[in-house]
């Protein structure tokens, strides 16, 4: 399949658009009609044809102007990306799991010949065409980790694991959730996961350390997580909140639907090979809701999750004064009836709208 | 629960190697060498890191972790040095006397319990014996890489000393050998006296020497994160028992080396699973009925969970008793 990529913006005019491809396959985080913090992990081994768990590193519609924002946001703020300097290695580690992953995955889109240490790679949808040494950084116009990342989609933190625990000690982070790399660069595991409410009186952090410790080279995992997003925006960083944060307060009951957007973060962990490091890639969906609505099954159920959603998680996630809002936007696509088990649109099977 | 439900069928992260070479490396110590029957390259790893074999034993199956002592960086070969264990559970002898070139075994991926501090500054070696192997592997890397160390290599004689005279030879400056039959002995208290700022201390070997290394550095200072050793954590053996399995309708025996995940698959049930050493939590079962008594060596579920007697966790925990009935 030949992917038609968007020409869109993340800001400013938000010409950011799903096509009815993006809208079926978007990563909805619901499997049931309520939500509850859990490490809710599985193994990262492909999925169903077309869908985002199919590929190690899925490319989509959005690639290009994703990549685009992602230079923007940088040239504004380069501390974006960092990178400690016993992270060097962890970078190589990183920029070969990628264009293996996607020369393999992708082969109409990305090359990489490899002779030795000499290699080549062929970005075709960002037209680089590039010869390298491995494990060189003088040949590289960035750091191995920033040349990399600034040609996959999400944010990517790479973690050093010592003393039987996770260190932030790497990251590019354009597209984040409201946390900044610049803060919590060389924080472990529990520190930079402290703003969280309820997760670690539930012992979820101690068990998701304890899972991400032990993953292994070959089998890396995967999760969802989510939040809500008002405007299609990449960069919501604590850096830019003056910007963007003022922008919740737009929304209106006509405004809505188009306005507001579901953000599905797609997050992957891999062992790399030659560091031990852990490499914790996030990949940012958006969707918004009059898309979603779409889909019969999911505006039945995001009304439910919106709104049983305890008032701790609505805070944490910015969207506790929008909520009542929210609530009358979605309630006219919930008509009570059973929702099917799982996360799918079930869209041929599920009845539509009986209001 | 799942984001993705559709369920890829649980598998192990393995290889399939054909045996290269057995090399007598000295009276104790075989070294085998390994290459893949798919002809791709392996996974590159760290240093430190072993892989866990599977040898069949006849109908019995043997599963040991070795530390990889080959390049790191070369992917056309894996190598482990085994050395010969005569009062141990039969897994080095059978890999001593049984294993020849060409036979087809099975590997696990690298997995790294005894990884470099890439932080080090310089990093300080202490092997005893066969503890030298994954130390091989990390001298490889930091040769490489341009990295500072030092090895300390405690042998009993210079007949057994495994790879001390290769050493040697290929970094006269960086390695020392002492040895036991010359009443030589790594003078420790002073090797940890005066080593540069962010030196990181590495030991492998006999439980003693790990214990006195680690006592020793921690008498002069040492911070505990900046001294390392290898500890392996795989599935204890135990009395063979029998579990019923609701769902599949089965009756299993779990045998004395091996594991309940491993009778489970052994048996074609796919159970889930991911780290295999009872921290991931995704093998989890629901206790239905059991009279007997549990033997927890998961660090997944509470305190209270174990003596609910209401969960196991398959790949590391066992029972003992009457009968043991399972919702798998």
């Amino acid at each position: 399949m030949t992917i038609q990529f968007n020409n869109e913006t993340f800001r400013d005019d938000y010409s950011f658009r799903n096509s009815a491809w993006a809208i079926k396959r978007f990563p909805f985080p619901f499997h049931e009609d309520s939500y509850m913090y859990s490490v809710n992990m599985e193994q990262h081994r492909g999925g169903p044809e077309g869908s985002v768990y199919e590929k190690r590193f899925d490319v989509d519609e959005h690639y290009v102007s994703e990549m685009r924002d992602r230079a923007l946001v940088l040239a504004d703020d380069p501390l974006r990306c960092q990178s400690l300097p016993h992270m060097t290695l962890a970078g190589w580690d990183l920029l070969e799991l990628i264009m293996v992953s996607k020369s393999e995955d992708y082969p109409d889109l990305f090359e990489l010949h490899r002779d030795g240490n000499r290699w080549r790679w062929i970005n075709k949808p960002m037209g680089i065409d590039d010869t390298f040494t491995f494990l060189d950084e003088t040949t590289l116009p960035y750091g191995p980790m920033e040349y990399i990342t600034r040609q996959a989609q999400g944010d990517f933190c790479v973690l050093d694991q010592r003393d039987d625990m996770l260190w932030m000690d790497a990251g590019m982070v354009t597209t984040q959730a409201d946390w900044s790399l610049d803060f919590d660069i060389g924080m472990n595991f529990f520190e930079w996961h402290a703003p969280v409410p309820l997760a670690h009186e539930m012992g979820i952090f101690q068990r998701a350390l304890k899972f991400l410790l032990n993953i292994q080279q070959g089998s890396p995992a995967r999760r969802l997580n989510w939040t809500m997003t008002v405007n299609p925006l990449l960069d919501t960083s604590p850096e830019n909140y003056h910007k963007w944060g003022i922008q919740k307060t737009t929304l209106t009951p006509e405004n809505l639907g188009a306005k507001q957007h579901l953000r599905v973060e797609l997050q992957t962990f891999f062992r790399l090979p030659r560091s031990n490091a852990l490499v914790f890639p996030i990949r940012c969906y958006l969707c918004s809701f009059q898309d979603l609505m779409t889909m019969p099954k999911w505006g039945r159920r995001l009304h439910r999750v919106v709104r049983d959603l305890p008032v701790e998680l609505a805070t944490y996630k910015g969207f506790i004064d929008n909520r009542p809002m929210m609530l009358d936007y979605l309630s006219q696509y919930d008509d009570g009836l059973p929702t099917s088990r799982g996360v799918w649109p079930d869209f041929e099977t599920e009845p539509p709208l009986q209001k | 629960m799942s984001a993705a439900p559709q369920k890829t069928k649980s598998g192990s992260e393995q290889i399939e190697v054909t045996v290269s070479a057995v090399v007598a490396v000295n009276d104790l110590v075989t070294r085998f060498e390994f290459s893949r029957v798919d002809g791709q390259p392996f996974p590159t790893f760290s240093g430190g890191a072993h892989t866990v074999i599977t040898m069949m034993d006849g109908s019995r199956r043997r599963m040991n972790p070795y530390s990889l002592m080959s390049d790191p960086a070369d992917t056309s070969t894996y190598a482990i040095s085994v050395r010969r264990d005569d009062a141990g559970r039969g897994g080095s002898l059978f890999m001593h006397t049984q294993v020849k070139v060409g036979d087809q075994m099975t590997l696990s991926y690298p997995v790294n319990l005894f990884a470099l501090d890439l932080r080090a500054r310089k990093n300080l070696f202490f092997a005893g014996g066969i503890g030298i192997t994954p130390f091989l592997s990390m001298i490889a890397q930091l040769d490489r890489m341009n990295g500072n160390w030092e090895l300390h290599y405690s042998v009993r004689t210079e007949a057994l000393g495994t790879y001390a005279d290769d050493l040697k030879t290929r970094y006269p400056n960086n390695v020392h050998v002492y040895y036991d039959d010359q009443s030589q002995s790594i003078p420790l208290t002073d090797l940890l006296d005066g080593q540069p700022l962010g030196t990181n201390a590495y030991v492998c070997g006999p439980k003693g020497m790990i214990d006195w290394v680690h006592a020793t550095a921690k008498e002069a200072g040492w911070p505990d994160a900046q001294v390392h050793s290898e500890e392996f954590t795989a599935p204890q053996p135990g009395k063979p028992f029998e579990v019923r399995l609701c769902k599949s309708d089965m009756t299993i025996k779990v045998g004395e080396n091996e594991s309940l995940l491993e009778a489970l698959e052994r048996a074609g049930v796919d159970a889930p699973f991911l780290c295999r050493g009872g921290a991931c939590g995704q093998c989890e079962t629901d206790v239905v009925s059991h009279d007997g008594e549990f033997i927890h060596r998961d660090h997944w579920l509470d305190d209270d969970q174990h003596a609910s007697g209401t969960k196991i966790m398959p790949c590391v925990s066992r029972f003992v008793g009457a009968s043991l009935l399972l919702d798998r």
